[in-house]
């Protein structure tokens, strides 16, 4: 779907295809934040990996710890927040890095792009004064090289007469242009993980399509590992390659997708699944499935399944035993894995 | 449901309201901001007891049409029938009566309950507004009732929003709008604003009630899954105006006018093979501002298929295929272009305008 096919930054990330080692490896990954009322744990002991050019859905309802998770990663959380766990980038060790390690990092091989694109840029530069920056601060290339990079940026993302839209300010572009000149600034330095919060909530279904076709095309074409943020499943159909529901701060289940979606084994999963209404689904067809209750706010971890007292297959096991998100070999990688002692797919437990 | 009507105090006499009167008309209303034309000559009707989905993207002026139906907004022009009525030029006083036939739920429960008073307080409010029950004790039954309806115990009457989950507050929402028992609920993007699991409670709620209740509604949203799911008729807009509307198996099954097809298919299916297999339609660019539309079709900056006749002429809301359609290039056979089918060169290269 793109015109042309300038250079990403330095050239890095030339190979595209999956290497089948992780750029992006994250183990035990636990976040708890200091309040006025103690302490509240958002991410508990989450483990993952992303390969170059794989897209990675994180999947979860507003308070499992979705975003938590995806800020923790570059060290975007703020001082009240204490991360333990190991988040390795290409060997780099980003847990307890210095800020001014992370801001190296962030940009160049790690780099966001968030939900409301008009927050994140800065409404008196123009989008290329901005692109030009990250260039500058990461690459150290002359203003000129930069600016003309800034162009190769937007003609990749697909702008129109990127030429001109370059001296534009952010107000005069469309909701969907301002995301694809975020993506931009994103890639400007080839980074290898892309982490991708809500990328396309606040856009409509049209422009959403074509963002979400922008970025599975970069990706596959980069090289560029993806880590998606979102709620919605449809944009998991989409363009996820796995993913991982998290719930209550913990990963409750990972799979490919179609393997997610055509057998879901956690209640929380198949229950998110049944509450979205499928094509053709009709209102006299029978109910959406509806998940009782509430997400728990846990100020400790309890030995027991965080989502036991909603679930409609909860025993006294679930209560009292904390399930581990099976199988444990090989952790970050492991085909279908999910944490529930009653899985949905079984007659009995497994 | 509208037996009702007759038997409470304060409806006026002589009030010509037939029974069979639409729970809603709209001829050829048209809401200008300033310069900016949200909406620009929609006309539709909700017949009593029937689902409309209002369709659109941001921009496309479905949300000012709500505002319309139930006189937040003055419109500039045109008519608001409700069940038979022409409420468009009623004064406050005289709009009164009235009042009892509409009542709208919005995206944002946090933000449209006032946090000052309780949930009791609130979901009464339009029965002291408008003078129905007789006494304290009867409203406080009324508001009883009504938040079981909703799935609500009675005891949180004594409750305020804050001390509730964003999916009970949008409950507490649509207990105050149905507690008077209105002919049309104006649902504006209810569930917009909260998580699957309970936009999934408030999908089911809505469908119960309205099954039970037998209410109109004009089910404002961009969530077509839901649309699917609930309505039981479709228009599409497309900057302030009406591009396509019929009943709901047309639209979905077989939609003619090139945006209806665009739209379907960029939404995407909760379902990998599905969606993976699907032909979609890239639109280029985004919607046009409105407050200068595009000449002719306001579509023809984006449509895939457009003409120079899409550029110069505007295409009038034909009814063809038992739907209403406006574009030049659907034939009156009901054959013409499918979108999905078209190589679009791509998605963004070309500028709108």
């Amino acid at each position: 779907m793109l015109g042309s096919q300038p250079q990403t930054g330095g050239g890095k990330n030339a190979a595209a295809a999956s290497t089948g080692r992780p750029v992006l490896s994250v183990r035990d990954l636990s976040v708890t934040f200091r309040t006025e009322e103690g302490s509240v744990s958002a991410v508990d002991s989450v483990s993952f990996d992303v390969e170059a050019g794989e897209v990675l859905a994180v999947v979860g309802e507003s308070g499992c710890g979705k975003s938590v998770t995806a800020m923790s990663l570059g060290g975007l959380l703020p001082r009240s927040a204490t991360v333990t766990g190991s988040v390795l980038l290409e060997g780099t060790e980003l847990v307890g890095a210095s800020d001014r390690q992370l801001r190296g990092i962030r940009g160049d091989d790690l780099a966001y792009i968030f939900q409301e694109p008009m927050t994140s840029l800065n409404p008196v530069f123009t989008v290329g004064r901005q692109i030009v920056e990250v260039l500058r601060l990461h690459q150290g290339v002359s203003a000129r090289a930069a600016k003309s990079r800034a162009v190769e940026l937007l003609t990749l993302v697909g702008i129109p007469s990127p030429a001109r839209r370059v001296d534009e300010y952010p107000h005069q572009l469309s909701g969907g242009m301002r995301q694809r000149v975020m993506i931009a600034m994103a890639l400007a330095c080839g980074p290898k993980v892309l982490i991708a919060d809500e990328p396309t909530t606040a856009l409509d279904v049209t422009v959403q399509a074509a963002i979400l076709d922008l970025l599975r095309d970069l990706g596959k074409r980069l090289g560029t590992a993806i880590v998606l943020i979102t709620h919605d499943l449809g944009v998991v159909a989409d363009i996820a390659d796995r993913v991982v529901v998290m719930y209550a701060g913990r990963i409750v289940e990972t799979a490919p997708t179609q393997e997610l979606f055509d057998a879901p084994q956690h209640h929380y999963t198949t229950g998110l699944l049944g509450a979205v209404p499928t094509a053709g689904r009709r209102a006299s067809d029978g109910r959406l499935q509806e998940i009782p209750g509430l997400v728990p706010v846990l100020t400790v971890q309890p030995d027991a399944c965080t989502f036991a007292e909603r679930c409609p297959a909860a025993s006294d096991r679930c209560r009292t035993s904390r399930p581990p998100l099976a199988p444990e070999e090989n952790p970050g990688r492991t085909v279908h894995r999910f944490a529930c002692w009653h899985p949905a797919g079984s007659e009995e437990d497994r | 449901m509208s037996t009702s009507s007759a038997a409470l105090p304060g409806t006026p006499s002589g009030d010509p309201t037939p029974e069979s009167a639409p729970a809603l008309e709209l001829e050829d209303l048209v809401m200008h901001f300033g310069p900016v034309r949200a909406v620009d000559g929609v006309s539709l009707r909700v017949e009593r007891g029937r689902v409309m989905a209002l369709v659109g993207e941001s921009g496309s002026g479905k949300s000012t049409v709500g505002r319309c139906v139930v006189r937040l907004l003055e419109p500039t022009s045109g008519t608001v029938r409700l069940a038979g009525t022409d409420v468009t030029a009623l004064s406050r006083r005289r709009l009164r009566p009235h009042r009892r036939d509409v009542s709208i739920v919005f995206q944002d429960p946090a933000s449209s309950l006032d946090p000052r008073l309780t949930v009791g307080d609130i979901v009464g409010e339009p029965l002291r507004l408008l003078r129905l029950g007789h006494s304290r004790r009867e409203r406080a039954n009324r508001v009883a009732e009504a938040l079981e309806n909703v799935g609500l115990r009675r005891q949180v009457a004594e409750r305020y929003p804050h001390e509730m989950s964003g999916g009970q507050r949008q409950r507490v929402s649509i207990a105050r709008a149905l507690v008077s028992s209105p002919t049309l609920l104006v649902a504006d993007e209810p569930t917009s604003a909260l998580d699957v699991s309970v936009q999934a409670s408030v999908l089911n709620l809505l469908a119960d009630l309205q099954r039970d209740m037998g209410f109109a509604c004009l089910f404002i949203t961009h969530d077509l899954s839901a649309v699917e799911y609930l309505a039981d008729d479709v228009a599409v807009m497309y900057l302030g105006q009406l591009v396509e509307q019929g009943p709901r198996e047309r639209i979905f099954g077989d939609p003619k006018m090139p945006y209806t097809q665009a739209l379907l298919s960029a939404a995407p299916l909760a379902n990998p093979r599905e969606q993976r297999a699907r032909q979609r339609v890239l639109l280029r660019g985004d919607i046009p501002s409105p407050i200068d539309p595009p000449p002719g079709c306001r579509f023809n900056t984006r449509c895939p298929v457009a003409v120079e006749r899409c550029v110069t002429e505007v295409p009038a809301l034909r009814l063809i295929a038992g739907r209403q359609v406006a574009c030049h290039l659907v034939h009156d056979d009901g054959t013409g272009p499918d979108v999905r089918l078209v190589e679009t060169s791509t998605s963004s290269e070309t500028l709108p305008r």
